[in-house]
């Protein structure tokens, strides 16, 4: 009998093992990461002995790109900025529609939402991301071109924009649909009963109160946009300059990596810079992620 | 009627636009992929050589098979330590950042790190293996999130049933939370697959922009050109699309093969949800009829 | 439970017969012509000929299989550096990417050329343009298709990369040396986008391959100081604008397929082949063009 039961304690322990280790591999997977991506992208500054100035804050982008020569420019400021833009436009553009439908899931028509509305949502996350680059390319840039009449054609800011926030509506839409719905039932009833309308419910009580919630649909939705690279790269234009107005093509951190990693020459000051926007790109998300984390606990915390 | 009845009249007449709008556009978006799609299709395009995608379908369909086989398990295993042995501490804190980091991490930026590790490291040339073990970095944390979240949503009756029963710890994990579990874990699988299929850029640098399958050669498996041959370099149906539009565009049928490849991913995209919300729904009957 | 550990036993069983399978399959393959496995990568320029000459190798030799991959010249070169490709394909030599040393190690096929011709938009006008009218129009000096003899009509400058072996070539050759500005240039990652957007943009101007004309009759190629880009102009010297495709080997080729491959890819009678599809064969060039390619 005490075989038995010690065989079963170890057996116990040898799969309490296995689930750690699986924990410990996706730690040691994340944090192996971090380290390549730090190794490689810091070798712009280290080994080819650039300032992390000239990187972030110049635009002058003439890399070499020959193994082991340096002395070209790695201001990848364009890059930046044309990330930048194009996400918080694509935010600007999204955050009325995911809200608006938030609010329509599940303050308005509650069974409709939850019957239509939620799968839709879940199409629209399941649409690969190549494809709205080639619906934006096929549908999208000649519809912008016949409408403005840009002089460089319907590639744009503008275009890549509305391919985000296409892609980032249903994260946004969904966690804040999940925030609204936690609001308690008490804050509502409690409102009507003061002789509130549903408007100033929704405006007054409930946003409010979700809006922890909707911030980190809003920051998971940023983190999503930032790194998609195909489809933005298939309507930005890919012009590297800033941007003069909406209309004109610019070009960002992941189409730049897309369309120049295989051309350049392994270990050439170009590849590094190359090397560094992904470890840039790297950092940004592991930022927005701090962020959520901060938000959540602050919420417990309270 | 006062104005802020008035105001409520309009902005409820808003959210209701708004809502049927993004229904409205979700129709269109999809019908007009599928239509174009069709539209230009000729029977060619289903074989598996010259412009049809038949081979990158295999390719796709091989591909997440191997990576699930690596991510299951793993994200499975993760899954339950969250939800039975994890402890709140420092490691926890590391364990769920990571988590989160690597399900909002650029895929391409995973790709590049897929690329390093399993490319230039093992120092092979690009092919499905590594493809699949980077599919599934993506894959693991949505596992893991769901397994865990699963498990803890059992009633708490299981587990004291099965401990009362006599049974350890870990077969309890095992026997009952896991298969009690299995249906939300399963949605979480099926959303991974639907990732790998979906996904492109980080394969642009690891399984390969290219394929070339003798089917002849189905069962030597270390044949070059055998289709089941993991080493070999297999490009996946959204990488298809992205090399129609670069080194693929001299084919004077591209924009078609484009196009009718978007169709197949978005009737794909289609059949995951649906499968996933037949899953969920069964789910929440049974768990309605438990209580 | 027990259902489930049967069907691990049949996955199992299922992955036996697929290993046993492969190695009786394999130990039983009959020979005919060369057998072997090729991986050939890198330019995407050369692509198409790569493609097309491994589809007509492997049906002459069904025992071989030819791998071809695009991924860019900075990656031919490197993976064949690497020992990790048989064949690396490349628009450039491979001392302008590599450092010496590696380089050094690589030895050079040189199968085909390639001429790269400025491109326009219908809407442009244009038909002929001097070195310096080229260089005014890539630098940014000249705005208007008029101001070189064109309709009045806005220039749109459409580039590659900067990491683009086609456009370190154009910049060279048809631009002396001068960069062209690529701040006011859409950039398209290849060139079938590039002529896309030719088609489509009023005012655009770009380059491309030859091979990416052939069957191409909607965009029109700009001659450079009245000389038209074909290849007949090319080999006499006179068209200056194009540049060597290489397919580097680690040494000399061991492999016996890489060996039979290249000799078929530089044999006489694959020439027309070559130049059906718009490139051109090394061994037609002159005397004239081959001294004043520098």
């Amino acid at each position: 009998m005490d075989k038995v039961v010690q065989k079963a304690i170890a057996s116990d322990k040898r799969w309490r093992a296995v689930y750690i280790a699986c924990g410990l591999l996706i730690v040691a997977l994340t944090l192996l990461m971090g380290a390549f991506l730090l190794y490689q992208g810091s070798q712009t500054f280290i080994k080819a002995h650039h300032s992390i100035w000239e990187f972030l804050f110049t635009s002058d982008w003439a890399p070499l790109d020959k193994t082991g020569l340096f002395g070209g420019k790695v201001g990848a400021a364009v890059y930046i900025v044309g990330s930048l833009e194009t996400c918080l436009l694509a935010l600007v553009i999204c955050l009325p529609f995911a809200i608006g439908s938030a609010v329509y899931m599940t303050e308005i028509s509650p069974k409709i939402g939850e019957k239509y509305f939620r799968p839709a949502t879940e199409i629209y996350v399941s649409i690969p991301s190549v494809v709205y680059g080639w619906f934006g390319m096929t549908k999208l840039v000649p519809l912008i071109k016949n409408i403005f009449h840009p002089a460089m054609g319907g590639y744009s800011v503008l275009a890549a924009s509305i391919v985000l926030a296409i892609m980032i509506f249903p994260t946004i839409t969904t966690v804040s649909a999940d925030a609204i719905k936690s609001v308690p039932m008490s804050y509502r009833e409690g409102a009507y009963g003061l002789g509130a309308t549903r408007w100033q419910v929704i405006g007054k009580v409930v946003l409010p109160a979700a809006s922890g919630g909707i911030l980190t649909g809003v920051i998971l939705g940023l983190a999503r946009a930032i790194g998609e690279a195909l489809a933005v790269a298939m309507v930005i234009g890919k012009t590297r300059s800033f941007a003069a107005n909406l209309l004109s093509p610019t070009s960002n951190l992941t189409s730049a990596i897309a369309a120049d990693m295989g051309n350049t020459a392994q270990g050439g000051e170009y590849n590094l810079a190359l090397w560094t926007m992904a470890l840039l790109l790297f950092i940004i998300s592991i930022v927005l992620i701090v962020l959520i984390h901060k938000l959540a606990n602050g919420k417990k915390d309270k | 009627m006062n104005r802020a009845k008035k105001k409520d009249r309009f902005m409820t007449g808003v959210f209701y636009a708004i809502g049927w709008l993004m229904l409205a556009f979700l129709l269109y978006l999809t019908f007009t992929i599928i239509f174009d799609g069709l539209k230009g299709f000729s029977p060619d395009f289903l074989v598996a050589a010259g412009n049809g995608i038949f081979n990158q379908f295999f390719n796709t369909l091989y591909l997440v098979f191997l990576s699930l086989l690596v991510s299951v398990p793993i994200g499975i295993g993760a899954g339950v330590y969250l939800a039975e042995y994890a402890k709140e501490g420092k490691f926890l804190t590391m364990l769920e950042v990571s988590i989160e980091s690597l399900s909002s991490l650029p895929s391409i930026v995973i790709g590049l790190f897929g690329y390093l590790a399993f490319i230039m490291w093992t120092g092979m040339s690009w092919n499905i293996v590594a493809g699949a073990l980077t599919i599934s970095i993506l894959s693991i944390p949505l596992i893991t999130t769901e397994t865990n979240n699963a498990i803890r949503a059992l009633p708490i009756e299981y587990k004291e049933g099965s401990l009362g029963l006599g049974a350890t710890k870990s077969e309890t994990i095992r026997k009952v939370l896991i298969s009690a579990a299995m249906p939300q874990i399963l949605t979480g699988v099926i959303m991974a697959a639907g990732r790998g299929f979906g996904e492109a850029a980080a394969l642009l640098y690891t399984s390969g922009q290219s394929t070339y399958i003798n089917w002849h050669n189905f069962w030597k498996i270390t044949s070059p050109t055998s289709p089941l041959n993991p080493f070999r370099s297999g490009e996946t149906l959204s990488l298809h699309i992205w090399v129609m539009r670069t080194e693929g565009a001299l084919n004077p049928k591209a924009t078609q093969i484009a196009n009718f490849t978007s169709a197949v991913l978005v009737v794909l995209a289609l059949l995951f949800t649906l499968v996933t919300r037949r899953i969920s729904d069964k789910m929440r009957k049974r768990n309605n009829g438990g209580n | 439970m027990s259902g489930k550990k049967t069907r691990v036993v049949v996955i199992a069983l299922a992955l036996l017969a697929i290993v046993v399978g492969c190695v009786v399959g394999s130990s039983k393959a009959d020979t005919k012509g060369v057998s072997g496995t090729v991986n050939a990568a890198g330019s995407s320029a050369l692509l198409p000929l790569v493609q097309s000459a491994a589809k007509s190798f492997m049906d002459e030799n069904p025992d071989s299989v030819i791998n071809t991959n695009g991924g860019g010249s900075g990656q031919g070169l490197q993976q064949v550096s690497d020992g990790t490709i048989d064949i690396g394909d490349s628009d450039l030599f491979a001392e302008e990417k590599l450092d010496k040393k590696s380089a050094s190690k690589l030895v050079d096929h040189q199968v085909a050329i390639t001429a790269i011709a400025p491109i326009v938009n219908k809407e442009a006008g244009v038909k002929s343009l001097t070195t310096q009218q080229l260089i005014d129009v890539y630098t940014g000096k000249v705005t208007n298709w008029k101001q070189v003899g064109g309709n009045d009509c806005k220039i749109v400058l459409i580039s590659r990369p900067a990491s683009s072996g086609t456009r370190a070539t154009f910049e060279q050759y048809a631009l002396n040396k001068t960069a062209s500005r690529s701040n006011q240039s859409l950039e398209t990652d290849d060139s079938g986008t590039l002529i896309q957007m030719i088609q489509s943009v009023e005012g655009a101007v770009g380059y491309v391959a030859l091979s990416y004309l052939t069957g191409n009759p909607d965009v029109t190629a700009v001659a450079i100081n009245g000389v038209k880009p074909t290849l007949a102009n090319v080999y006499n010297g006179s068209y200056k604008v194009w540049n060597y495709e290489h397919m580097y080997t680690k040494g000399q080729p061991k492999k016996a397929a890489v060996k039979a491959f290249l000799k078929k890819m530089l044999s006489k009678e694959y020439e027309s082949k070559v130049e059906g599809m718009g490139y051109g064969v090394a061994s037609k060039l002159s005397d004239k063009a081959k001294k004043e390619h520098k």
